[in-house]
C-alpha cells in the first residue's frame, strides 16, 4: 500500500519533470477550475462573505502590486512591506485632525488629506531608507537574499517605531458605530467598504496609466524584464529604482490605511500581513501587477469564503484560520504552478 | 591585533561588565547575584541552539527561514505533550501525556530518560514538519521558503489557539515535568539546568562543528557558494539543502524541548515572532554567519545587551522607562542591519578551515593563498 503511493508519486514527479509545459498548464486549469467552483460555491451560499472577499482583496492588491513591482525591478522579496503598510496606518492616524463626515461616511475631508500626508512620507520614507540601507548593499553586489535579511531588519524598526510611538494595543480612526446598509442580494455594506474598494480602484488605474503609457512605467518594465538589457540600453536604474519605491511606499500607505478603516490598527498585524500579500504576489506570478491584482482577489475571497462556510472539519467556519487559507494558496501554488497563474517561465 | 578582534573584544568585555556590574549592584546577596547569573547562562545556552541550528540552514547553506518559531514550538509542545501526565480534568484538554517522566518506574532516572526521549522526538517532529515544508518550497528559490516557514509559523500558532482539545488552547500547558529534579532542593534546582541545558548545547556543538567539516559539510558550503558548479559536480543540490534544513529544524525542535522543561509552562503567546525569530537572527548575525562559536558567542552579546538594557530600566525616569522594552526592539532590528552594513561576516566571521584531516596551520596557509569560502554575505 505505502509503496503503491510513493511510486505513484515518484510517477508523477516524473511525468512532471520529462513534460513541463504539460504539467504547467494541468496546474494552471485545476487552480483555475478550484477558485472558479469557490467562487460559484460563493455567490450562491455565502454572497456576504464574498463580498467582504472583494472588500479585502482590494486592500491586499494594493500591498501585493508594490511587492511585485519591487521584486521585478528590485530583484528582492521585501519583507518590510507589511509593517510598512502598517506605518502608512499609523502615519494617517497621526495626521487626522478634525472630525466631521462625508455624506454617509465615518469620516471627514481630514482622512483625505492624512491618506495624502501618509501616501507621501512613506513615498519619500522608502527612498530614504534605499539610500541608507539597500542602495550600499547593492553597490557592494550582495545577494537577493542579503537584501531580503535587510529587509526584515528595516520590518523590525519599523514596527519598533510604532510600537514605540502608539503603544501596542489596537486602535481605530474613528470610534462609534457605524451601521450596514441593505443591498439586494441579501447583502450588507457599509458606505466605507465602497470608499475602499473605490479608491482601491483609482489607484489601480493610475498605477496603470504609470506602467502602460509613461516612459517611466516602461522603464520599469523593462528592468523587470531584463535588468542588463535595460542598463545598456540606457536606462537610468537609479531613477527607476527611486520611482519603485516611492509607487510601492505610496500604494503600501494606502493600503494600510483602508485596512484600518476596514477593521482596525495593531502594530503586530505587519509581519503577518507578509503572507497573503506573498500569497497574491506568487499565485499571480512574480513580478506581473496584473497577476497581483487577480491573486489578491482570489486570496482575499477564499480566505473569507473559506470561514464563512461552516463545514464541520477545519479550516472552515473558524475565523482564525484565514492565514491558514492563505498559507494553503501558497502551498498549492508552488506545487501545482509555481511560475504563478500570469508569470513568465 | 586588527581590529574585528579589537571590536570582538570590546563587544564581549562591554557585555560582561555591564551584565555583573548591574546585576551585583541590584542584587541583595550573593546568592541572588550567582542565582541571577545562573538563569541569565542558561537562557543564553537556550537560544545559542537555536542560533546553532540557524547557522547550519543559513550560515553553512544559505537557506533562509523566518519561521524558526514553528520548529521552537512544535518542539516545545512535542515534547511537553509526551513527559507530561495525562490530563485529569475536564477544563484541561491535551492530547497525548504519555508520563515519561514519571511513568518510566527505576528506567526512569528521575526524569531524564522521558527528558532526553522527549528532545528527541521533539527533532523527530520538527525535522519532519521541516521535511514537509521542503518538499514544495526548498526546490524552488530561497525566498519562497522565507515566506513559507513564516505561514507555517503562524498557522502552527493558530492552529495550538483554535484546536482547544489539542494542546489547551490559549490556556497552555503547565506543569512540564523537569529532569533530575529529585536532585537537589527546588531553589537550588536552577544550577542543575544549568549544567543540563550546557551539556546539551555543547554536543550539539561538537555534532555540527565535526560535519561541518565532513565531506557533506563541504558539500553544502559548495552549494551555498555556486549551486550551478556544485550540481556539476553531480550533487543533488535539492536533497543536500533539504538534509541541511532538516538537520537545522531538528536542532530548533531540541533547543523548544529544553526551553519548555526550563520554563515549565508554555502557552501560545510564548512563541512570538520577536523571541522566536527576530532575536535569534540577530543573535546569528552580530557572531557572524558561518561560525558555530560565532553563534554562542552572538546569542551572549545579544542576550546580554537585551538583560543589560532590562537591569537599566528601572533605574531610568518614568517617562523613558515605559516605553524601554520598544526600544530594545527597535535596537535589534538596528543591530541587523549595521552588522549587514558595516561587518558583514559579524563579530566572529566564518572560520575558514577546510577539513578534519588538516591541521590548523595548514588550513590557515590555505587562507592566506587564497580562501577556499566566502560568507554568505560577500
Amino acid at each position: 500500500m505505502v509503496q503503491a503511493v510513493t511510486s505513484a508519486v515518484a510517477r508523477v514527479a516524473r511525468i512532471r519533470q520529462d513534460y513541463p509545459q504539460i504539467a504547467d498548464a494541468i496546474g494552471g486549469a485545476s487552480l483555475w477550475v478550484l477558485f472558479g467552483v469557490l467562487l460559484v460555491v460563493s455567490v450562491i451560499d455565502a454572497r456576504q462573505y464574498l463580498v467582504t472577499g472583494i472588500i479585502v482583496g482590494s486592500i491586499i492588491a494594493l500591498g501585493a502590486i508594490g511587492i511585485t513591482l519591487i521584486y521585478g525591478v528590485l530583484k528582492f522579496a521585501h519583507f518590510a512591506h507589511g509593517d510598512m503598510m502598517m506605518f502608512g496606518a499609523y502615519v494617517a492616524l497621526f495626521a487626522l485632525v478634525g472630525g466631521g463626515r462625508i455624506g454617509p461616511l465615518s469620516f471627514g475631508w481630514g482622512m483625505i488629506f492624512a491618506i495624502f500626508v501618509a501616501m507621501a512620507v512613506l513615498g519619500v520614507g522608502s527612498i530614504a531608507i534605499d539610500r541608507v540601507v539597500y542602495r550600499p548593499l547593492r553597490q557592494r553586489g550582495s545577494s537577493s537574499v542579503v537584501l531580503a535579511i535587510a529587509s526584515l531588519g528595516v520590518a523590525i524598526v519599523l514596527r519598533a517605531i510604532m510600537l514605540l510611538w502608539w503603544g501596542p494595543d489596537q486602535q481605530l480612526y474613528v470610534s462609534g458605530i457605524h451601521p450596514a446598509r441593505e443591498f439586494p442580494f441579501d447583502i450588507k455594506l457599509k458606505p466605507d467598504h465602497i470608499f475602499i474598494v473605490a479608491t482601491a480602484l483609482v489607484l489601480m488605474a493610475l498605477v496603470y496609466l504609470l506602467l502602460f503609457r509613461t516612459k517611466m512605467g516602461k522603464a520599469m518594465r523593462a528592468m523587470s524584464d531584463n535588468a542588463d538589457l535595460a542598463r545598456v540600453a540606457g536606462i537610468d536604474t537609479e531613477l527607476v529604482f527611486m520611482w519603485t519605491w516611492v509607487i510601492g511606499g505610496a500604494l503600501a500607505a494606502v493600503a494600510g490605511i483602508l485596512l484600518g478603516i476596514q477593521s482596525n490598527l495593531k502594530p503586530e498585524l505587519g509581519f503577518i500581513l507578509l503572507l497573503p500579500l506573498f500569497a497574491s504576489a506568487i499565485l499571480g506570478g512574480l513580478g506581473s501587477p496584473q497577476g497581483a491584482l487577480v491573486g489578491a482577489m482570489i486570496v482575499g475571497i477564499s480566505q473569507e469564503v473559506v470561514v464563512g462556510i461552516d463545514l464541520p472539519f477545519p479550516p472552515f467556519g473558524v475565523p482564525g484560520y484565514k492565514p491558514a487559507v492563505a498559507f494553503g494558496i501558497l502551498i498549492l501554488i508552488l506545487l501545482v504552478r509555481p511560475r504563478g497563474l500570469f508569470g513568465r517561465t | 591585533m586588527d581590529k574585528g578582534r579589537v571590536i570582538t573584544f570590546l563587544a564581549v568585555s562591554a557585555i560582561t561588565a555591564g551584565v555583573v556590574g548591574i546585576s551585583a549592584n541590584d542584587a541583595q546577596s550573593l546568592g541572588g547575584f550567582i542565582s541571577f547569573l545562573t538563569v541569565f547562562i542558561t537562557t543564553v545556552a537556550i537560544f545559542a541552539i537555536f542560533a546553532l541550528g540557524l547557522n547550519v540552514q543559513w550560515g553553512y547553506t544559505g537557506i533562509f527561514n523566518f519561521g524558526i518559531v514553528a520548529f521552537f514550538m512544535v518542539g516545545a509542545y512535542t515534547s511537553a505533550l509526551l513527559t507530561k501526565e495525562p490530563s485529569s480534568s475536564q477544563y484541561v484538554r491535551y492530547v497525548g501525556g504519555l508520563n515519561l517522566a514519571e511513568g518510566l518506574g527505576p528506567l526512569g532516572l528521575d526524569g531524564l530518560t522521558g527528558f532526553v526521549l522527549g528532545a528527541l522526538a521533539a527533532a523527530v517532529v520538527s525535522g519532519l514538519v521541516a521535511f514537509l515544508i521542503a518538499i514544495p518550497a526548498l526546490r524552488l528559490r530561497e525566498d519562497y521558503l522565507a515566506i513559507a516557514t513564516i505561514g507555517v509559523a503562524e498557522v502552527f500558532r493558530r492552529i495550538a489557539i483554535e484546536e482547544e482539545g489539542l494542546v489547551n488552547g490559549t490556556r497552555g500547558l503547565t506543569g512540564i515535568p523537569r529532569p533530575l529534579h529529585d536532585l537537589v532542593s527546588p531553589p537550588d534546582y536552577k544550577y542543575v539546568y544549568l549544567a543540563i541545558a550546557v551539556v546539551i548545547l555543547f554536543l550539539i556543538f561538537i555534532a555540527i562543528e565535526r560535519s561541518a567539516r565532513s565531506p557533506w559539510g563541504r558539500v553544502l558550503k559548495a552549494i551555498r557558494e555556486d549551486e550551478l558548479t556544485t550540481a556539476a559536480s553531480g550533487k543533488n543540490i535539492f536533497s543536500f539543502r533539504t538534509q541541511a534544513f532538516v538537520l537545522g529544524a531538528m536542532i530548533m525542535g531540541i533547543g523548544g524541548a529544553v526551553y519548555s522543561a526550563n520554563q515549565g509552562a508554555i502557552v501560545p503567546d510564548t512563541f512570538s515572532h520577536f523571541f522566536g525569530t527576530f532575536i535569534i537572527w540577530a543573535m546569528l548575525m552580530v557572531g557572524g554567519s558561518g561560525s558555530n562559536r560565532g553563534a554562542i558567542l552572538g546569542a551572549y552579546v545579544v542576550w546580554g545587551f537585551w538583560t543589560v538594557t532590562g537591569l537599566v530600566q528601572p533605574h531610568l525616569p518614568e517617562a523613558l522607562e515605559a516605553r524601554t522594552s520598544y526600544i530594545r526592539d527597535l535596537l535589534i532590528g538596528l543591530l541587523i542591519i549595521v552588522v549587514l552594513l558595516l561587518r558583514p561576516n559579524g563579530l566572529m566571521g566564518e572560520e575558514r578551515r577546510v577539513s578534519l584531516f588538516m591541521r590548523r596551520e595548514t588550513n590557515r596557509e590555505a587562507r592566506r593563498v587564497g580562501a577556499p569560502t566566502r560568507s554568505p554575505e560577500e
